[in-house]
């Protein structure tokens, strides 16, 4: 069906998307690198003129840097680990029969829905607010002191928050991924008498593979750059700055944007080192 | 399966599923219901749960003094605007990518992908001068143009896997048959592309609705959409847990519902084709 004429037609139907993201891409992408050679400060005196690797070294100095990327590690780490196992779990157990499946379903998909600025205000104030929030009741009720959460415990409450919003993801894609599975694979083995431990093991999560990667690779995309839970919640207090809100708050708040441009290029390397690595997981596991 | 279950397991089972659902859901529901509730009933301590004076008094105070349907607009402008300019722009790519594909094909999807990698704070400066210069700061064309982008490689990626499906065979014969192209195109292809573009358009709104980033920091008052309306919500005076929990649903239950209803499209989308 290829031929030569239907090639550059092809191309000339791919142009405008290709187009658009290498632009994209580039244009601020070179706008950034350019500012982070730059000393440019706008409430403070403008653009002062070429600053050499000073901003690179600042920011990489700065004490705040190495918290912030393990911070970001931290958060992406720990919500795959919780997403990915309660998911699997909640998967094997909506596959059940069972009364009312749908409505369950319906209830678990839920919190996919909701904006992220909507459930870390509700999470912030109705639950783990120390006087009016349902923990803190719940706590009392038992006699025990109620937690301050989003200080003493800033970090554990973000991954709750975020994995709270992603574990849907997770449940819905392994769910789907899991009812593919041709059942008479595991009846044989059940025959056989492979206990219920061995047959998942061996059977139903290796099956899992490709739904697990699917889950990995758009959660980290997305997790990689939460941003409205930690600016509601914490505002980065509390160990809670990841790399994006740190640079941030070069930019907005210290108004430093030749630092905060050089951070934004750190930013920049991390994802690309974490891109590749799945990249590559992807590229082996998805062939399309 | 073909097994038979016992009685005993299934119940078993299901009072295990609805918990946890309940669970999950829970944070949604509580919100709803305090959003019913005075404001003294909302803190009341120990909580009260469904026996309290039902009120709409909260969704009247919010309503006027935010000015909901402005944002309302803004956010189905927004969602609906950066999904119809992507699909227009992706369908075209996704299409000649799965129906002549080329040995790069697959290094160009990826590095589609990898272009959403890309942090957005790494950026932001950049794009808020170019927004300036170009008088599309807190516009809700400005938004819509960089939702669109953001979200493009996904939409290209999904349809891409939607299309692949689409037997190529089916096209020769109608051509063999004598059909046109624009028969080829109305009466073979469209409606075998439908479900998978329908996927595709559910998945993008949701994601346009609820993405924050660009959202709060390229708008200030006229653009702003339903994500900056809860975001002010967050200031100390405005902690009214009633006002808040009737702001949030206020917030969420359009995409809420139209999710549910659209559930089956939905996990379609969501898999991005790669799980069958």
């Amino acid at each position: 069906m290829s031929t030569t004429a239907s090639r550059s037609a092809a191309r000339v139907m791919m142009a405008p998307a290709v187009i658009l993201l290498l632009g994209w891409m580039l244009v601020p992408l070179t706008m950034t690198v350019w500012f982070s050679f730059r000393k440019f400060l706008p409430l403070r005196g403008g653009d002062l003129g070429f600053a050499g690797f000073d901003n690179y070294v600042r920011f990489f100095t700065s004490s705040a840097f190495w918290p912030s990327v393990y911070t970001t590690l931290i958060i992406v780490i720990s919500v795959l680990v919780i997403t990915v196992v309660l998911g699997i779990f909640l998967a094997m157990l909506l596959d059940q029969p069972m009364w009312g499946q749908g409505i369950v379903r319906i209830l678990v998909i839920a919190p996919f829905f909701v904006m992220p600025t909507v459930s870390a205000l509700l999470w912030k104030n109705m639950f783990m607010d120390p006087v009016n929030g349902l923990f803190a009741h719940l706590f009392k009720a038992f006699g025990a002191e109620p937690v301050v959460w989003l200080t003493d415990a800033a970090l554990p409450s973000i991954i709750m928050i975020v994995s709270w919003q992603w574990l849907p993801f997770a449940t819905l894609i392994l769910l789907t991924a899991r009812q593919s599975l041709d059942s008479e694979q595991l009846e044989a083995a059940e025959m056989d008498g492979a206990p219920l431990l061995k047959r998942f093991w061996f059977i139903v999560l290796p099956h899992l593979g490709r739904a697990i990667t699917v889950v990995i690779l758009i959660q980290t995309i997305f997790i990689l750059s939460i941003f409205a839970e930690i600016f509601v919640t914490t505002s980065g207090a509390f160990d809670t700055k990841t790399l994006t809100y740190l640079i941030f708050q070069r930019i907005t708040d210290s108004q430093n944007i030749g630092l905060g441009s050089a951070g934004g290029v750190y930013a920049i390397i991390l994802a690309n080192i974490v891109a590749l690595f799945l990249m590559r997981i992807v590229g082996k596991n998805l062939d399309t | 399966m073909a097994r038979t279950h016992s009685p005993q397991l299934k119940m078993l089972t299901t009072f295990a599923a609805w918990s946890i659902g309940l669970m999950i859901f829970f944070p949604i529901l509580w919100t709803i219901l305090t959003s019913f509730k005075t404001e003294a009933q909302a803190i009341a301590s120990p909580p009260i749960f469904v026996n309290f004076d039902w009120t709409l008094e909260n969704y009247e105070v919010v309503r006027e003094r935010s000015n909901y349907m402005r944002f309302l607009w803004n956010s189905i402008f927004i969602a609906g605007g950066s999904t119809l300019l992507g699909v227009l722009i992706a369908v075209p790519a996704a299409w000649s990518m799965a129906f002549v594909p080329s040995k790069r094909t697959k290094d160009i999807l990826l590095w589609m992908l990898s272009t959403k990698m890309l942090p957005a704070v790494g950026v932001l400066y950049p794009l808020y001068l170019i927004f300036i210069e170009l008088g599309i700061l807190d516009t809700r064309l400005g938004l819509i143009v960089v939702l669109m982008l953001i979200n493009l490689p996904i939409i290209v990626w999904m349809l891409y896997t939607y299309f692949k499906e689409i037997p190529g065979e089916i096209l020769e014969a109608a051509r063999m048959d004598g059909a046109t192209l624009k028969a080829e195109i109305f009466y073979v292809l469209m409606p075998m592309a439908i479900p998978g573009i329908a996927s595709t358009i559910l998945l993008n709104v949701i994601l346009a609705w609820n993405e924050a980033f660009w959202t709060l920091n390229l708008t200030a008052a006229k653009a702003a959409p339903l994500t900056a309306f809860i975001a002010s919500y967050s200031s100390p005076e405005g902690l009214f847990y009633a006002k808040l929990s009737a702001a949030s649903t206020m917030a969420i239950a359009p995409i809420l519902i139209l999710g549910w209803f659209s559930q089956k499209q939905l996990v379609r989308g969501l898999t991005f084709g790669a799980v069958k």
